[in-house]
């Protein structure tokens, strides 16, 4: 009995099993509960698609050999500086995508720039990238706040009327809220499926998974599997870490523009300070670990994770109307699958 | 000591070179300092509000900060898990307050229930951080954050439900949970001041008598060894008596400082308890159990093949550390005065690595030398940026930013420090 | 009788998973005496010295077969603490010091002296005990006088001269009370000559005081230099005990080495193969920084079509010459490949110039574990020569038709035995990775391939395999091979010359049929010193 279940474990990945179990009975406990079952179901599916490509972007660092990307705040911020300065110039027309496509064209360059400059970092500190990447991330945030008080932008959509500075949080109203959530968005009953949302994470799947499989990818994923291998294969292994940590940290901005228009407000200050934390957890819940994962752990993690929190909000708040249980299990959830993986990776002596 | 005897003539001649080499040494330390005066001045405080600053800030933080040297003692690197730690000792002030018994009693009753709890709480972390040997910082900050989450799931839902427990001041309205914040020092019924208030001493009159003390002392000592016909170095006795004398000097300039530098009190007592936990520390590393540690941290493998029960040794590390960081959690909150339940001690990982790194330490070596100066550093900046913010920029968030921003820098740039001399110490 | 003899170790066999490691070893020393232990590497040597030291990797193998005597009485040790304590003492051959302490404190390791204090005798603990430096201090000194060394005991261990390391280990063993047997690993292979004569006469010093002493190494002068009687072991048997008055440096490389060697006979066919003027290779004054392997200046001119055979002991640099030439080390020198001189410290242009390496480390350079097998194929030359690749626009994809027609090809040729070329690397056979391995260079075309230790780790019969693959490649593709490997058997069964390396250098190179005693010395690195002697 015992060993049939070890092996099951085995086989799905014991995080993958207990976060599907227990998402499997919320579920069944939010049937018992009455909850609205369309409502959820379009919920599930809409952060699916919003989360769902910030924790793409933990794949191409743990495939060259960085680790999940714990300096996901730095792609952040590239993606939250170009959403500024897209409204800051009024770069909204239909043309630019009511500025979301502005925003992504601005963010990939600061973003692929910034991932170049900390790629060359994170080749210095080989074998302890996940701690400095977690103070990067920290550091970078805090940062980025001094960078929000002082930066000159004035469009009163997101500057403080009076007093200096950006406002903590702002709304897309005007811009480009919801543009890839409506984009040929279908309504099947009650639920709501947003089309664009999906198929612009799909395509992003897409292009990860076309670009892996590529000559520079195929590189790129032996220098993760073993960086000995590679060099003696001829593969540059430091310039394959480099490109994997500036294509996660492009998908990091991205990803945040995704979310902030499925959301339909751009968080600044301490927003990003631990959002790498919930898309690491992700792609573990999804099957990866620490240093294999594939662009189907992503997808499937965040669905798992994303969906479980989305269900369990309305049953907890069912079960205790003060206090937030469902943060509280997401934290526990979350840093009990990354810890989790922390043990599978140093354990070995 | 031995150390400083050892330091030959030659190297007193080439006392600029080794000027240098300090002011390279202590780099980090030096930039801290000009920034905290240069933020100082333009905050415009008096003088005498930053001295008050400073001793109080000492006294509430140090006994926390102290609590990473032994591990790093021990090669285990800075212990992200002193929050473990910190909530073990809000979880006794909370069961403390309920019972309500308030001071000094209630402050000894907070050290004796915080004790088993740490004490179990530092077995299961040694044991996690021994599953994970060379990733043991970034483990024990994950692990302080899940163990945040178990510690809410505790206040916010056990407590009332699982938990029988009545109390409508500390409870939430609902009857299940507890409250965001908890006074300390309600109507006098709390631990605020506890051990602060047992003894109060002006800080001139401490200064003073400090340095009285401390010359008889050292003048003994010397004659002492004179006498029995040890080495004696009157180069060291010199500069020993300068320092007493400038501890006088500074004395006699707060007493003559006005009203405001007289003013200033030093809680006597608890500075007696970091003191001891500075003896403490001084102390174990004299002890088989510190040469042991100091074994293990230099080299896991050589300790290992000489028969040391590595995996054990580290255990009692963090054990020792998540204890002291409970005990000096209870001592920081005595001081604050209020408890904010899901809150106090979430960034005390946080800002006592920063400050012990501030004083020079790093995650390979820490003395109590550079916690202290750490923590005044560190505090004084804390306490002065966001007024030099305002100041200069016109935003207090500014300075509230930048605190914070040098905090996560500060790590974070260390911890790479130490990793890229890892990685090249491996080519 | 027994009483004579401090160890006595009697008929001593051990299996490693049904692999005989010690076919019925038995040595004897005497107190005051040093005794040699001679043997390549693998002869069984270190095998011996778990048995004798209890180290648990024998217990969880299954033990041992034999007896041990100390002193004349029979004992069965458990653990290395039990050796301890029945006064064996270790010299390790790569220091087990901690460089941040002090000599004293490295000397008392563990074994600290200390002194109770009020809060010991409170919570009767002995850990919480002061230490008492200065009676650590007395000790140590006393050690260290006793080997006549004038060092202050509380200097720091980093910084000291190697030498001064060593005599520290030393130290350490005879600061143990009741030490009655010494085992030195290979403790010279560190130090320069001055500092290794110190050692030996050290070394007498401490067996003229009545410690016997076990002195492991493959230096054929230090031996006769001190042993008093020398015992060698080849691929876990005794081949010899000899007093050293009735032995000679020659004979001792001759039973060293010696085998019966099964030599194809090849010679006649050879001969058109090879031309002596068509040199492929040429390598000049070849430098290779690579850690426990260095090479340190070697000339070396491969012929084409010839397999040239690199032997050696471990650690004298035969592994780093075929990594160097990859440019996997730092490497400096001159390698010219088909006249045309080879760019260092680039493995890449290494790889296009029609150069193929497969690693000594099989699962650690050689694969990718957790890839298929025709993944691991194609992927280096997709790399190299951009093969395997359909055009695409911005990203040319992985073409898997091709790569998969040619992994079958592969599979055939080589008789990779799998479930099919999907199979993950990691579940294959040591001799049937080996054989991916081989694929991965074939499939890069080279006109040389640098095989390292190809046969390390896998059974008898998938060796053969293996070394039949290597010739039949060379007879029927022509192609030119440099096998690196311990095994010299296996050298003189399918090269054209052995080239020996010792101390990072060539100390000859030898026909497969030449005497055993020839390649004794070499590999001891003392056939040059011989002939030297003989020249007088």
């Amino acid at each position: 009995m015992n060993e049939a279940i070890k092996r099951i474990s085995d086989r799905v990945g014991l995080p993958r099993l207990i976060i599907s179990l227990l998402f499997f009975s919320i579920c069944v406990m939010a049937l018992i509960l009455k909850l609205p079952a369309s409502s959820l179901i379009s919920d599930v599916i809409r952060r699916f698609g919003m989360f769902g490509i910030l924790a793409l972007a933990m794949i191409p660092s743990i495939q060259c050999g960085t680790g999940p990307n714990f300096a996901l705040p730095l792609g952040i911020v590239c993606g939250l500086f170009a959403m500024t300065i897209t409204i800051q110039f009024g770069l909204t027309s239909l043309i630019w995508g009511n500025g979301f496509w502005a925003s992504v064209i601005i963010a990939i360059p600061f973003a692929a720039l910034a991932g170049w400059i900390y790629g060359m970092m994170l080749n210095k500190i080989k074998g302890s990238e996940m701690l400095v990447a977690t103070y990067t991330g920290f550091s970078i945030v805090s940062f980025m706040c001094i960078i929000w008080v002082v930066i000159p932008f004035k469009n009163p959509e997101m500057a403080w009327p009076i007093g200096k500075g950006l406002r903590v949080t702002f709304a897309l109203d005007k811009s480009f809220a919801y543009f890839l959530n409506n984009f040929l968005m279908i309504k099947i009953g009650e639920i709501i499926i947003p089309t664009g949302l999906l198929l612009f994470f799909f395509g992003t799947c897409l292009a990860v998974w076309v670009f892996l499989r590529s000559k520079i990818g195929v590189a790129l994923r032996a220098a993760g599997d073993n960086p000995k291998f590679a060099q003696a294969s001829g593969i540059d292994v430091d310039k394959c870490r480099i490109i994997g940590t500036v294509l996660s940290n492009v998908l990091g901005a991205i990803g945040i523009i995704v979310y902030a228009q499925s959301f339909g407000f751009v968080q600044l200050y301490l927003a990003p300070l631990y959002m790498a934390f919930p898309a690491v957890a992700a792609v573990l819940i999804g099957g990866a670990s620490a240093k294999k994962a594939k662009i189907s752990h992503a997808i499937l993690g965040v669905f798992l994770f994303q969906g479980l929190l989305t269900v369990a909000l309305p049953v907890a708040n069912q079960i205790f109307s003060e206090g937030n249980l469902s943060e509280v299990l997401r934290m526990i959830v979350q840093n009990g699958i990354i810890l989790y993986a922390i043990t599978k990776v140093g354990g070995a002596d | 000591m031995d150390e400083m005897n050892n330091i030959s003539v030659q190297e007193y001649k080439d006392k600029g070179k080794n000027l240098k080499r300090f002011f390279i040494e202590h780099s980090a330390t030096m930039l801290f300092l000009v920034m905290c005066i240069i933020a100082s001045y333009f905050s415009g405080y008096p003088v005498s509000s930053i001295v008050r600053e400073i001793v109080t800030r000492l006294s509430r933080n140090a006994f926390l900060v102290l609590s990473l040297i032994i591990p790093v003692l021990a090669g285990m690197g800075l212990n992200f898990g002193i929050v473990i730690g910190a909530m073990a000792g809000q979880i006794a002030i909370v069961a403390v307050t309920h019972f309500g018994i308030y001071g000094i009693k209630g402050f000894l009753l907070c050290i004796v229930l915080s004790t088993p709890l740490a004490i179990i709480f530092g077995i299961l972390i040694g044991r996690l951080l021994n599953k994970t040997k060379g990733q043991e910082m970034i483990a024990s900050l994950i692990a302080g954050f899940f163990t945040m989450g178990l510690y809410q799931f505790l206040f916010l839902f056990m407590i009332g439900t699982v938990i029988p427990m009545k109390n409508k001041v500390l409870m939430l309205s609902g009857g299940v949970g507890i409250r965001n914040t908890i006074d300390l020092g309600r109507n006098d019924k709390g631990i605020k001041y506890a051990l602060d208030n047992l003894w109060k001493m002006p800080l001139w009159k401490l200064m003073i008598i400090a340095s009285i003390i401390s010359t008889i002392v050292i003048i003994t000592i010397y004659f002492w060894n004179k006498r029995k016909g040890k080495d004696v170095n009157t180069r060291k006795l010199i500069f020993n008596l300068g320092i007493s004398f400038l501890v006088l000097l500074g004395g006699i300039i707060v007493l003559n400082g006005g009203k405001r530098f007289v003013r200033i009190q030093v809680p006597m007592v608890t500075g007696m308890v970091i003191a001891g936990l500075c003896i403490f520390n001084v102390l174990i590393v004299k002890t088989k159990l510190g040469q042991d540690f100091r074994t293990v941290g230099q080299d896991m493998h050589i300790a290992k093949v000489s028969g040391i029960n590595v995996d054990k040794i580290r255990i009692i590390a963090v054990t020792i550390s998540i204890l002291l960081a409970a005990w000096g959690q209870i001592i920081f909150l005595q001081n604050i005065g209020t408890l904010s339940t899901y809150g106090s001690h979430v960034q005390i990982a946080t800002f006592s690595i920063a400050a012990i790194l501030i004083g020079g330490a790093s995650v390979s070596r820490a003395t109590i030398g550079q916690a202290l100066l750490g923590v005044v550093l560190f505090h004084t900046l804390f306490y002065v940026s966001p007024k030099a913010g305002n100041n200069l920029f016109g935003a207090a968030q500014i300075g509230e930013y930048f605190r914070a921003f040098v905090a996560y820098g500060v790590i974070g740039i260390s911890l790479g420090l130490h990793a890229w001399r890892k990685a090249v110490g491996k080519k | 009788m027994q009483e004579k003899y401090t160890l006595q170790m009697k008929d001593i066999n051990k299996e490693y998973y049904g692999n005989k490691v010690l076919k019925g070893v038995s040595l004897s020393v005497k107190p005051g005496e040093i005794h040699a232990l001679l043997g390549e590497n693998g002869a069984g040597k270190s095998t011996l010295m778990n048995i004798l030291f209890g180290m648990p990797v024998i217990h969880s193998t299954g033990g041992f077969s034999g007896e041990v005597f100390l002193c004349g009485e029979k004992t069965h040790i458990k653990s290395p603490k039990e050796a301890m304590e029945l006064g064996i003492g270790m010299v390790h051959q790569e220091f087990m010091l901690v460089p941040g302490f002090t000599i004293t404190e490295n000397i008392k390791l563990n074994r600290e002296i200390t002194k109770d204090n009020f809060i010991s005798r409170a919570f009767k603990n002995d850990s919480l005990k002061t230490l008492d430096i200065k009676e650590m201090k007395k000790d140590t000194r006393k050690a260290l006088d006793t080997l006549g060394m004038d060092i202050d005991e509380w200097a720091r261990v980093a910084g000291l001269p190697v030498g001064h390391m060593q005599f520290i280990e030393i130290a350490r063993e005879i600061d143990k009370k009741g030490i009655k047997l010494l085992v030195f690993d290979e403790p010279t292979a560190v130090l320069t000559e001055s500092e290794a004569d110190n050692l030996i006469s050290a070394m007498k010093n401490l067996a003229a005081s009545g410690i016997s002493i076990l002195f492991i190494t493959h230096r054929l002068d230090e031996v006769m230099q001190a042993a008093d009687n020398v015992t060698i072991l080849r691929d876990g048997e005794l081949v010899a005990t000899r007093k050293k008055e009735e032995t000679s440096v020659s004979e001792l490389a001759e039973l060293m080495v010696g085998r019966k060697v099964e030599i194809i006979p090849t010679s006649n066919e050879k001969d058109y193969r090879i031309s002596t003027d068509n040199i492929i290779l040429s390598i000049r004054n070849l430098k290779v920084n690579m850690p426990g392997e260095e090479v340190n200046g070697i000339d070396l001119d491969v012929r084409k079509g010839e397999i040239l055979g690199i032997g050696g002991l471990a650690g004298q640099g035969k592994i780093g010459i075929a990594n160097g030439i990859m440019g996997l080390y730092e490497t400096s020198g001159d390698i010219v490949l088909k006249g045309e001189k080879l760019e260092l410290n680039n493995t890449k242009q290494s790889l296009k110039k029609g150069l193929a390496f497969v690693s000594e480390d099989r699962r650690g350079v050689g694969l990718l574990l957790d890839s298929s097998i025709e993944h691991n194929i194609a992927v280096t030359t997709m790399q190299i020569k951009d093969k395997f690749l359909k055009k695409m626009t911005v990203f040319n994809q992985m073409d898997n038709k091709a790569i998969r027609q040619h992994a079958l090809k592969m599979i055939e040729e080589l008789d990779i035995r799998c479930t099919g070329p999907s199979q993950l690397t990691r579940r294959l056979s040591g001799g049937n990775q080996q054989k991916v391995c081989v694929a991965r260079a074939l499939t890069l075309e080279p006109d040389v391939l640098l095989v390292s230790e190809p046969t390390r780790g896998i059974d008898i019969g998938a060796k053969k395999l293996v070394l039949d693959l290597l010739v039949k490649l060379n007879r029927e593709k022509g192609m030119t091979i440099i096998m690196t490997s311990s095994e010299l058997a296996e050298l003189r069964s399918i090269c054209d010359r052995i080239a020996i390396v010792s101390e990072g250098k060539v100390e000859g190179i030898l026909k497969p049929t030449d005497s055993d005693r020839d390649f004794g010395l070499m590999m001891a690195g003392q056939y040059h010193k011989m002939r030297c002697k003989e020249a007088k």
